[in-house]
């Protein structure tokens, strides 16, 4: 499973790999916003976290479906498949592997963009702890989709739709957790919520999408 | 258990079943050629012998975890060097990766070459040098020589002789072509299945 982490660490940081195009990616749409709905700092810094939450979530999607779509076209998902790795270790390291080159680079660079979008205060902190807690339930959740959807041609596009309303809750607690910090409230339950959402992820998806690997590999 | 025994095994392709009643023993130390018509069924045989989907029906006997599949595609990552490849297979195997794997298959002066930079045949050497770095004792060859030039040929099916079978594995090979190893044939196009296997009956839809 590490062998695997790293292979697909190295493969994104390589050329053609699309290592950053989602931190671009996330870059331009948060830079879009003011220009979109004015440059007035109050509605800026009232939207923000919304805007820094969905933004970061269409920059997780833009990746997901070279996941296991660039394995299955080289022929490498079914040797995988025949190795002694099970398919469910495939599926958490891929997913690993996704959180680590998208959702941590993310995370990161949110704060940076809050400063863009004037974000209140006391929000900074609760917006890289939200994002880290909860990208990585984006990256399982796509691990599944893109599961789902390999050996699918266009297969991309079906994605998109079958991922976006699964990112719901993720969207929603998350992006509550920052709002409730920039107005000073207490933010135990939807952290807490997120946290959950985040582990259950992690902890079942991986046999769901090694299921669906299984059927779709036939 | 030793070696592979088949019986009697059915198997689908697409919703439609291809083969039927397919039943075949091989010795460590053997190998078996698959011959047969396009579309008669021999890559869907091969992947089922590799556990990628189950039989219709009937059996398959071999030592768990024992099969090494190699199909049209080699699995080979063009940003990674020829090093680089073999070394993940091998780490994902647990195995270590030996350097006298690069000679077997004349890949020494190309190991630290980009994959995506060599030619089609010599991916196809990296490709079936895979097989040797995992070291599974029954490999499941579908047109393991696609691509490959009558030197690459042959040096291929040296190594298959002297090395993997004299080791006491076994291959089962779909091959249109010679590879100039003594194995029985087995002709595919005598088990195809017929209409009337697909069972079921009309009064399931009544």
């Amino acid at each position: 499973m590490i062998a695997l982490l790293v292979r697909d660490l190295r493969l994104a940081v390589r050329a053609g790999g699309g290592f950053g195009l989602g931190l671009a990616f996330f870059l331009i749409v948060v830079v879009l916003v003011p220009f979109g709905v004015g440059a007035e700092t109050s509605v800026l810094s009232r939207i923000a976290p919304g805007i820094l939450w969905v933004a970061a979530l269409l920059a997780a999607l833009l990746s997901l479906d070279r996941i296991f779509a660039l394995d299955f076209e080289d022929g490498s998902l079914p040797l995988l498949a025949t190795s002694p790795l099970p398919l469910e270790g495939v599926a958490l390291a891929k997913g690993v592997a996704h959180w680590v080159t998208t959702g941590l680079p993310l995370t990161l660079a949110a704060p940076l963009l809050g400063v863009l979008l004037n974000m209140e205060g006391p929000a900074y902190p609760w917006l890289l702890a939200s994002l880290a807690l909860g990208t990585p339930a984006l990256s399982m959740i796509g691990a599944f989709c893109a599961a789902l959807t390999v050996g699918l041609r266009r297969g991309g596009l079906l994605m998109s739709l079958l991922v976006l309303p699964l990112y719901v809750p993720t969207l929603i607690f998350g992006a509550e957790v920052v709002r409730r910090g920039a107005m000073g409230m207490a933010v135990g339950t939807p952290l807490l919520m997120l946290g959950g959402i985040t582990f259950g992820c992690v902890a079942l998806l991986p046999f769901a999408s090694a299921a669906a690997l299984r059927v779709n590999l036939r | 258990m030793n070696g592979l025994q088949v019986r009697d095994v059915a198997v689908e392709r697409g919703g439609v079943p291809v083969l039927a009643g397919v039943s075949f023993d091989v010795a460590p130390g053997e190998a078996l050629i698959l011959r047969g018509p396009n579309g008669v069924g021999k890559t869907t045989l091969l992947r089922m012998l590799a556990g990628l989907q189950p039989p219709l029906a009937g059996s398959v006997g071999m030592a768990a975890d024992s099969a090494a599949y190699a199909s049209h595609a080699d699995g080979v990552k063009a940003t990674l060097t020829v090093q680089e490849n073999l070394a993940f297979w091998a780490a994902v195997h647990g195995k270590a990766l030996s350097d006298e794997v690069f000679g077997w298959f004349d890949l020494e002066r190309l190991a630290s070459r980009m994959a995506g930079a060599l030619s089609a045949g010599q991916k196809r050497r990296l490709g079936l040098a895979r097989l040797a770095v995992l070291g599974r004792p029954v490999l499941l060859l579908d047109e393991p020589t696609v691509s490959l030039d009558t030197a690459s040929v042959a040096l291929f099916a040296g190594w298959l002789r002297g090395r993997h079978l004299a080791g006491g594995g076994l291959a089962v090979i779909a091959t249109h072509i010679d590879l100039g190893i003594a194995a029985p044939e087995l002709d595919l196009s005598a088990f195809r299945a017929g209409p009337d296997a697909q069972g079921g009956s009309d009064e399931a839809f009544l």
